[in-house]
């Protein structure tokens, strides 16, 4: 039993870290229906600049923290204008390819600059997040990665609910034509969503770093394990890529834990070919209505 | 026999006019210079290293050309071609390790088998669209990946297989030359097939799905069927590329079939052009060689950076570039190289009074 709940911490814990990357894909795919394949590579570039400036220039951790957040928004903002941009109105796949494209560019980038090894982070968290009940001993990090997500999700909450710009951005999600008849600055609020998701991702890359330290090629992995999560939970519903990531999360543990590890990394796709079959538009998705 | 020029306007007056290949005599003249080029002018010009890169251009052309069919001409996504390859190239080798069946039965087989797995893998399509279909063929590309790795008893596991030498009728083939004709051979048996298979009633139907498949059904079109043909069809190809690559390079790990795989396939449709059988020929081309040159400049500068004595590696560049010409392409000129050759193609029409 207590291996059990350990596992179930443990995966709970990443399958946080599944939602909150999931989270920004799903907040591009509302705004503007990108797939986007570079979200791996996204994760990695916010860890590397962290690790950047906490390891390599040695300053404190909250400048490192305030930077990486600041180069993400930027290079969201920026991969936004330059690429995805002069895609608009083209086909599904070619947007979908653009993303695959420059996920390569990325990813090649950081392996040259980096190259394939992997880096630990400075233990910087203190060790009264750290909590013990009973038998079960629950590591800082996990504890880190708990509060983030619910920090995460409220700041969000809030955010979508009084802002402007979120309110902005759900009415692009919602109704993209009578948004723009409204008045809305739609290129802005696909700018934004791209800044904020790239944002996101940074903060799931530096968590995940101090987890499990990082690696170029285990984060890109990572960003394709967003797709069973974003399916699971339905593309458009923020909802449920939360429950998608945790209900990811906690079956991958589960099932290395007491089967075997390399079932680990097909099994997300399993379950996902599985839920298709019963429900073609995820849990929470929206069915589309056709009309000729 | 009389060669007919190209009229100057539109005097199209019955269906089937529409629908020929060759639209004037000179089609088919080019088409037969080509051929003889293909057959006996190129493998004697070029030598052994051009010709392991050529049978690489043909294979691959093979397995865009099906999967042109698929996502250019039907409209289903499939991220799952590089596993769907491997496939291919798995029942190929098994069969000719394990019951020594001779090279042609088992070739054919490979795309057979394939072609059954593609159906499995389409069937979501009856109820799935757009991105939910794209990404549930993405989870059959990982669910094939692991079962070549992990169903170590069939597939040889990490290790792989190695295939016996392949002989056509007591016929051996064992050097590139020789593969090279087998391959141009199905290379050009397939870009047939394929040019005949879009212009009739499937090729339209096909089509007509991928435009609007509601209105498709209205119309009578019975959309699951030909969705179900075209995975198939496609899958087909991209099997028979599969075993014929096994055969050609003679062992095979799990190793080449990954996602990445699956990415070089559409690349090379996209940047060919979406729709356009001539357009994967071309970006296979264009796809392979350029892999090949950028592996050999990587290789090329890492020597010399060896001689410098840094310890810097370039080969992640390869990637980098790999991923930059993809967003240039589909930025600068996303209906692809199909495109420019008939605007170049035209402007030597128009001349000299092109715009």
């Amino acid at each position: 039993m207590d291996f059990f709940l350990q596992l179930l911490i443990q995966g709970l814990s990443i399958g946080c870290l599944y939602a909150t990357a999931a989270l920004g894909f799903v907040m591009i795919f509302k705004s503007s229906s990108v797939l986007n394949f570079a979200h791996g590579e996204l994760l990695a570039i916010g860890a590397y600049i962290f690790l950047v400036i906490s390891v390599w220039l040695k300053l404190p951790i909250v400048v490192a923290f305030i930077v990486t957040f600041a180069g993400s928004f930027a290079l969201g903002f920026v991969i936004e204008r330059l690429f995805l941009r002069p895609m608009i109105g083209e086909a599904l796949i070619e947007v979908i390819m653009l993303t695959v494209g420059l996920a390569a560019m990325f990813k090649g980038l950081l392996l040259f600059i980096f190259s394939g090894n992997t880096y630990v982070y400075p233990n910087f968290l203190p060790n009264w997040l750290g909590l013990r009940i009973g038998n079960l001993t629950i590591a800082p990090v996990y504890t880190a990665t708990f509060a983030m997500t619910l920090v995460l999700l409220v700041v969000f909450g809030l955010f979508f609910k009084y802002s402007s710009q979120g309110i902005y951005m759900r009415s692009v999600a919602d109704n993209q034509t009578a948004a723009l008849s409204l008045g809305v600055n739609v290129m802005r609020v696909f700018a934004l969503s791209w800044a904020i998701a790239s944002l996101v991702c940074a903060m799931s890359g530096i968590v995940l770093g101090i987890l499990n330290g990082i690696n170029v090629h285990d984060l890109s992995k990572l960003g394709l394990k967003v797709f069973p999560v974003v399916i699971l939970g339905g593309l458009e519903s923020i909802g449920g890529a939360i429950i998608g990531g945790l209900v990811i999360g906690v079956i991958e543990t589960l099932v290395s834990g007491y089967f075997s590890t390399s079932l680990r990394d097909v099994v997300a796709y399993v379950v996902l070919v599985l839920i298709l079959m019963v429900r073609p538009y995820g849990l929470f998705g929206l069915v589309e209505i056709e009309r000729v | 026999m009389r060669l007919r020029l190209r009229p100057c306007g539109n005097y199209k007056e019955r269906y089937e006019e529409e629908l020929t290949i060759f639209e004037t005599d000179f089609g088919r003249l080019w088409s037969l210079i080509g051929i003889v080029l293909l057959f006996f002018v190129i493998p004697f010009v070029f030598g052994q290293y051009g010709l392991y890169v050529l049978n690489h251009v043909g294979i691959y052309a093979i397995g865009a050309v099906g999967l042109n069919i698929l996502i250019g001409f039907t409209g289903q996504i499939s991220l799952g071609h590089g596993a769907f390859f491997g496939v291919g190239a798995y029942t190929a080798a098994i069969l000719m390790t394990r019951l020594h069946v001779p090279f042609l039965p088992s070739i054919f087989a490979g795309g057979v088998v394939t072609a059954a797995v593609g159906l499995i893998f389409g069937i979501p399509s009856s109820r799935l669209k757009h991105l939910y279909l794209t990404i549930s063929t993405l989870a059959g590309q990982f669910i094939l990946e692991y079962i070549f790795v992990h169903w170590s008893s069939l597939t040889g596991g990490t290790e792989g297989i190695i295939l016996p030498k392949s002989s056509i009728f007591g016929f051996v083939l064992n050097t590139d030359r020789k593969f090279y004709y087998v391959i141009f051979i199905f290379f050009l048996l397939s870009i047939w097939v394929a040019k005949n298979i879009v212009r009739t009633r499937y090729g339209r139907a096909f089509v007509a799905i991928r435009d609007n498949d509601q209105a498709a059904e209205g119309m009578g079109i019975a959309v699951f069927r030909y969705k179900l043909l075209s995975f198939a069809i496609s899958s087909f190809y991209a099997g028979f590329a599969g075993a014929l690559w096994a055969a050609y390079l003679g062992s095979i790990t799990p190793e080449p079939f990954t996602f990445g795989l699956s990415i070089d396939f559409i690349a090379m449709i996209i940047i060919g052009g979406l729709g356009s059988i001539t357009g994967s020929v071309l970006g296979a081309t264009f796809i392979t060689l350029l892999n090949e040159l950028l592996s050999q400049l990587a290789a090329y500068f890492m020597n010399i950076k060896a001689l410098a004595g840094g310890a810097l590696t370039v080969a992640p560049l390869r990637e980098f570039f790999f991923g930059l010409v993809i967003v240039l392409f589909l930025i600068f000129e996303p209906r692809g190289l199909a495109e420019v050759w008939r605007i170049v193609k035209s402007s030597f029409k128009l001349w000299p009074f092109s715009y």
